[in-house]
């Protein structure tokens, strides 16, 4: 059961496209499950329509709450707190959730357990069905900053409750921080989708150097493929990286997209395209690496 | 001075083409700052000098001394985010994975680990090769704290602007809601929207709007590809008027933008028909809701 993160440098190269295009694919002879962690902006839902909606859970995150009437006063939380989430006013504790990294340490430090852990709402997760696709949501609550802990609970959720599931496609987030490395950590395999332009090129060497430092396995996808120059076939060629599909450049495919309709069974020219990338997803040891 | 954010939501919409090309409009009056600090890619059409590099640091990366641990396993039990494991008989820290709370070094009874200030990536202070000053950076790869680098570049950026009398310093946003776009939004004059009419385009916009919306901050949106689906352009416009954010123009679906991208220019460089005047009526329009503020 490969995990398949679909990430990239640069944004809107095209991950939601190649994830619900080829989760769907694939969906038409086993079982697949998309799991969107753009969870700052999740899209891929918006192109897997009529699905029905299975579950929908909140998504928490663990914040100290302060009893005063336990408090001593000693001042400990304050100084065990590396994020200064937590501070001393007088007598009086304060607590700024929004800072708070859940590390825990002012709660299980406090000598008096006046800062007991409880779960503030950051976001929630859904879980819909179409046919032999299981689609997985996660959305942050806008204002919330962190969207590592939201990913790492999804990502959790479905190690448990999907482990028999026959592919499982993750949509990652843009860049290279914290969420990308988050939502990639675990996956078998990391396909990065660029496009062939001077912006794709250095996001793809960002994306290809943080999945190289988490030892990951990478493949790339072009997207747009003819509307800028050679440089990202030649870069990953001298790198040693395959490049899986190139999938056209086609203002057809942008208007598909722009009204969250599927691509590859409108175009066939990019359904050659995807047939290759879903075929190195088919060629996947079911435990694990290639 | 007034600082000025570009921002999306979604990525890939040309925040970073425009955002360029208003710097290329308005090269005398201007500092630029990219704080796309984990895919920056302003560079590439601004050619920066890099003449000032820095190292930035920022939060800690707990390291425990294999002789002096005793392999309790107290600094396992006490991390939440699974960051340390054991490995041969002792206990290693994955950097990658390591917040940098510090909670595992006040557990230790032997003081093995001590926490390093880690660096989370550095910053430049350019001349562009329109001559005008940009600060940018480059996180680290696996870097944290990209908030605390985009603060630091705005900060930076808002010290040249005062230095050189630069009525605007003019900032490239990174994609999403999270903490580097929090800390963009921070202390901004004026936002602007860069969307494009797609389903996934608009869903993003409304969300970015939302948290704007937290700050308080007046907005004007520019809406690229506008002629790729009309009917969510209408929807966007309607939107727009809705919330009184200024519509600042339209870009049509067009390859130049990518070529002039190819070519190492802006667009308003590459192009001097109907894209150049389109984005200078709306830095025009940019220009005056800002300075109208001024007079509030």
């Amino acid at each position: 059961m490969p995990d398949i993160v679909i990430a990239s440098g640069k944004g809107g190269t095209g991950k939601t496209t190649v994830s619900t295009n080829l989760a769907t694919l694939l969906a038409e002879r086993a079982s697949v499950v998309l799991v969107d962690l753009d969870v700052e902006e999740p899209n891929s839902g918006l192109f897997i329509k009529g699905a029905t909606e299975k579950f929908r859970e909140v998504r928490n995150k663990m914040i100290p709450e302060w009893k005063a009437d336990a408090c001593t006063g000693c001042g400990i939380c304050q100084k065990v707190c590396s994020f200064h989430a937590i501070v001393k006013l007088g007598k009086d504790i304060m607590i700024f959730p929004e800072l708070c990294h859940s590390c825990f340490a002012c709660s299980e430090l406090c000598p008096a357990d006046a800062l007991p852990m409880q779960p503030i709402r950051m976001g929630e997760t859904t879980l819909s069905q179409l046919g032999s696709l299981t689609f997985v949501e996660s959305r942050l609550d806008i204002g919330q900053e962190q969207a590592v802990p939201l990913i790492a609970q999804t990502k959790a959720m479905v190690a448990h409750e999907l482990r028999d599931t026959r592919y499982r496609i993750y949509d990652a987030p843009p860049g290279t921080s914290c969420p990308v490395i988050e939502a990639s950590k675990n996956a078998d395999v990391v396909i990065l989708v660029t496009e062939p332009t001077p912006f794709g090129l250095n996001d793809l060497g960002l994306a290809v150097d943080t999945m190289r430092k988490l030892g990951k396995p990478i493949a790339v996808v072009i997207n747009r493929s003819g509307i800028g120059n050679d440089a990202v076939e030649d870069y990953c060629h001298t790198e040693g990286i395959a490049v899986l599909a190139k999938l056209p450049n086609d203002r057809r495919a942008a208007e598909l997209y722009s009204r969250g309709e599927c691509i590859y069974t409108e175009l066939p020219a990019f359904r050659t395209e995807l047939e290759k990338i879903a075929a190195f997803v088919r060629s996947l040891p079911q435990g694990g690496r290639p | 001075m007034k600082e000025i954010v570009v921002i999306s939501g979604k990525g890939g919409t040309g925040k970073t083409s425009i955002t360029a090309s208003f710097s290329a409009l308005a090269a005398g009056d201007l500092v630029a700052a990219d704080c796309d600090v984990d895919a920056a890619d302003m560079h590439l059409l601004l050619k920066p000098d890099m003449a000032l590099a820095e190292d930035f640091y920022s939060g800690e990366t707990a390291v425990i001394d294999p002789d002096a641990c005793i392999a309790c396993g107290r600094c396992y039990e006490a991390c939440h985010f699974g960051a340390i494991h054991s490995a041969e008989g002792f206990y290693a820290v994955d950097p990658l994975s390591c917040e940098g709370c510090g909670y595992c070094a006040r557990t230790c009874p032997t003081e093995a680990i001590t926490n390093h200030p880690g660096k989370a990536g550095v910053w430049y202070s350019s001349t562009t090769r329109l001559a005008f000053t940009m600060i940018h950076a480059a996180l680290g790869i696996g870097s944290e704290n990209s908030g605390k680098l985009v603060a630091h570049v705005k900060k930076q950026a808002r010290a040249a602007a005062l230095a050189q009398g630069k009525p605007y310093v003019l900032v490239d946003g990174s994609p999403g809601i999270g903490c580097p776009v929090v800390s963009s939004l921070s202390g901004a004059d004026y936002v602007v929207l860069v969307t494009e009419p797609t389903v996934s385009g608009v869903h993003d916009l409304k969300r970015v709007y939302e948290l704007v919306k937290k700050f308080n901050i007046p907005a004007g949106c520019i809406i690229n590809k506008a002629d790729i689906n009309t009917a969510i352009a209408a929807t966007i416009r309607d939107f727009l008027e809705l919330e009184h954010i200024d519509q600042l123009g339209e870009l049509p679906y067009d390859e130049n933008v990518t070529r002039a991208m190819v070519a190492g220019l802006t667009i308003v460089e590459h192009d001097t028909g109907a894209l150049r005047e389109t984005l200078q009526d709306a830095w025009k329009r940019v220009r005056l809701h800002v300075d109208s503020s001024t007079q509030k």
